[in-house]
């Protein structure tokens, strides 16, 4: 034990420490960077400028609803990848019930070229809220107000063994794109008979129904391709977080002969001999793990002093979404805190959608020296149980008294009767929320 | 502002590019406010919206149907099959158009628009009068009831043509 640790911390100091602490990256680069490419770009006229960060759920419908808004303001989006994969159905491609990610992926180009947003390629390195710039690979530039749209990195650190090779070897695949093709690819690969775990981690994460739904695909695909195999959830939560009397509803009629559910909390993994520790105390050696590690805001959020005494998740205003901690910076989607009456909005790309328009709409009207408006917000998601059927949850969220408060919320019927319906209905939310993001 | 929100699944200023979600972009005031009240009290069969529906007050409809009427209507790209869009053309008139005036891009009272929705849309509307699913309205019921199976999927292509 004592000898891992030191190994672990060995690891942690060296070039290979990568995925391990986010935030000593991100601070890492970012005084590299802003070393190299300190020069002022794209520098601000006398039109009034919104920056946001990050093209993903968040951040594309942020930036369309500034302009959309009032075209007086000029919006700069910042996005280090060119093309955005949706984490929500990715699943689906996981489970081999998708031939590519055609139908996940967008581009920025008609987005940008239809509500004149300026896109802007490159990784930020820094956020100097004192100065309003954002320093990136590409060089510095300033803003009015800045909407951070950061999404999630992991925390790794309460995994023993878990260095930069590890998502290489057990695919975490909660970020879609390379990670889904690689956890696919080794779920394709494994021979009949081999076992397959799934290790999520402790509430809050991105997408709470997720691993569930995860676990429903996989094990219908091994029913059908790889019959002898066997899937385990290692649900690092006492129970169920969502929808659970769906999931354990397919779990039971459909994957019993296959699949089993166990608490307990991933604490050690070996590379080498493909074995995961539970609780310090199980071992398991499975072909293929995908390991889902806990979660905190965006390395970005941390880097930059936005989230909580945590390091965790960044704390917002409920009405404008603005930080607490520092002014003129909104923060949205997966990454936020926002004080609630009750249950929070969960981490979904339907709520980042939500609160994103809620926080167009405020910054904005700041931005005119009009009052801001307390507003309602959606959350819908959809979950696949089967080849055939998928389930739902819904909310409204209103807000009350400074806090988001749910009005209605609500799951599909535990009989699957709507479940091949809402399969279709999926779908179609699939294709309506991703031409939002990308036209 | 509320219906923003509604865009996840409706499209931006509810101009749909879901096969299975109608366009409420253009939509009557009248149509959508009633729609929603049925949604709410569970008289509209539904998946998702009758349960978010409960959310939401008589004025927060209001205020949709208000947005909604107000946007332009959505264009919808849509390959048809021309026959049954003629087919459907020569039926409309004697079968619908009481109700669904100026084809299809007008309703009377509140009858929504259906001109330019989706046709697996329409489609599935259909299926869900047809089971019951959906209650039909007593006029609506006599004229639906002599159509074919064909004549009404022709009915449908005619209104999912009508730009």
């Amino acid at each position: 034990m004592t000898l891992d640790r030191r190994n672990f911390i060995k690891l942690l100091g060296g070039a290979s420490g990568l995925a391990l602490t986010g935030q000593a990256v991100a601070q890492a680069k970012s005084a590299a960077v802003s070393a190299g490419s300190a020069a002022e770009i794209m520098p601000k006229g006398s039109a009034r400028r919104v920056v946001v960060i990050g093209g993903g759920y968040g951040g594309t419908i942020a930036a369309k609803y500034v302009r959309m808004l009032d075209k007086s303001i000029e919006v700069v989006l910042i996005e280090r990848n060119k093309e955005f994969v949706s984490c929500p159905f990715s699943n689906f491609y996981i489970a081999g019930l998708m031939p590519d990610m055609q139908a996940l992926t967008i581009k920025y180009d008609k987005l940008a070229s239809n509500h004149g947003i300026k896109m802007l390629h490159a990784e930020v390195t820094a956020i100097d809220p004192a100065a309003k710039m954002v320093a990136t690979s590409q060089g510095r530039l300033a803003y009015d107000r800045l909407i951070v749209s950061p999404g999630i990195d992991f925390m790794t650190d309460g995994i023993e063994g878990y260095d930069a090779q590890t998502p290489e070897i057990f695919p975490h695949a909660w970020k879609a794109g390379p990670q889904s093709a690689l956890l696919r690819k080794q779920l394709q690969a494994m021979k009949d008979g081999g076992t397959v775990a799934i290790s999520m981690p402790l509430m809050p994460f991105r997408c709470p129904p997720g691993p569930y739904e995860r676990a429903c695909l996989i094990a219908s695909y091994l029913k059908k391709h790889k019959p002898k195999s066997k899937l385990i959830l290692l649900d690092a939560n006492p129970d169920v977080v969502s929808k659970k009397p769906l999931f354990v509803k397919a779990w039971k009629d459909y994957y019993k002969d296959n699949f089993q559910y166990i608490s307990g909390q991933a604490t050690k993994v070996d590379n080498k001999t493909r074995t995961l520790v539970i609780d310090n105390f199980d071992d398991y050696k499975v072909e293929v793990i995908n390991l889902i590690p806990p979660q905190r805001a965006g390395n970005i959020a941390v880097a930059s002093d936005l989230t909580d005494d945590k390091k965790r998740w960044c704390p917002v205003d409920a009405v404008s979404l603005e930080s607490t901690r520092h002014k003129d910076i909104h923060v949205l989607g997966d990454a936020t805190l926002l004080p609630s009456d009750g249950p929070a909005m969960p981490k979904s790309g339907y709520s980042a959608n939500s609160q994103a328009k809620f926080c167009a709409i405020n910054v904005v009207a700041l931005m005119n020296g009009k009052p801001t408006a307390a507003l309602s917000a959606i959350n819908a998601c959809y979950s696949g149980v089967s080849e055939t059927e998928s389930v739902s949850v819904s909310h409204v969220f209103k807000l009350v008294g400074g806090k988001i408060k749910v009005t209605a919320t609500a799951v599909s019927p535990v009989d699957f009767s709507l479940g091949k319906i809402e399969k279709a209905y999926g779908e179609s939310w699939l294709k309506n929320v991703l031409t939002e993001m990308s036209t | 502002m509320h219906s923003f929100a509604c865009a996840g699944c409706h499209g931006t200023n509810g101009g749909s590019a879901g096969l299975l979600m109608p366009s409420l972009a253009g939509q009557s005031k009248v149509a959508i406010v009633g729609a929603m009240k049925k949604f709410q009290s569970g008289e509209r069969a539904s998946t998702i919206m009758g349960r978010l529906a409960k959310g939401y007050t008589d004025a927060d409809f209001e205020a949709m149907g208000e947005f909604f009427s107000k946007q332009k209507l959505h264009a919808t790209n849509q390959k048809l099959d021309k026959a049954l869009v003629k087919k459907g053309a020569a039926l409309q008139e004697a079968n619908c158009s009481r109700c669904h005036l100026d084809d299809g891009k007008d309703g009377k009272d509140d009858t929504p628009l259906i001109a330019n929705q989706w046709l697996p849309y329409l489609q599935v509307q259909m299926d869900m009068y047809l089971s019951g699913t959906r209650k039909m309205s007593e006029q609506k019921a006599e004229k639906i009831k002599p159509l074919s199976k064909t004549d009404l999927d022709a009915l449908l292509h005619f209104y999912a043509s009508v730009k």
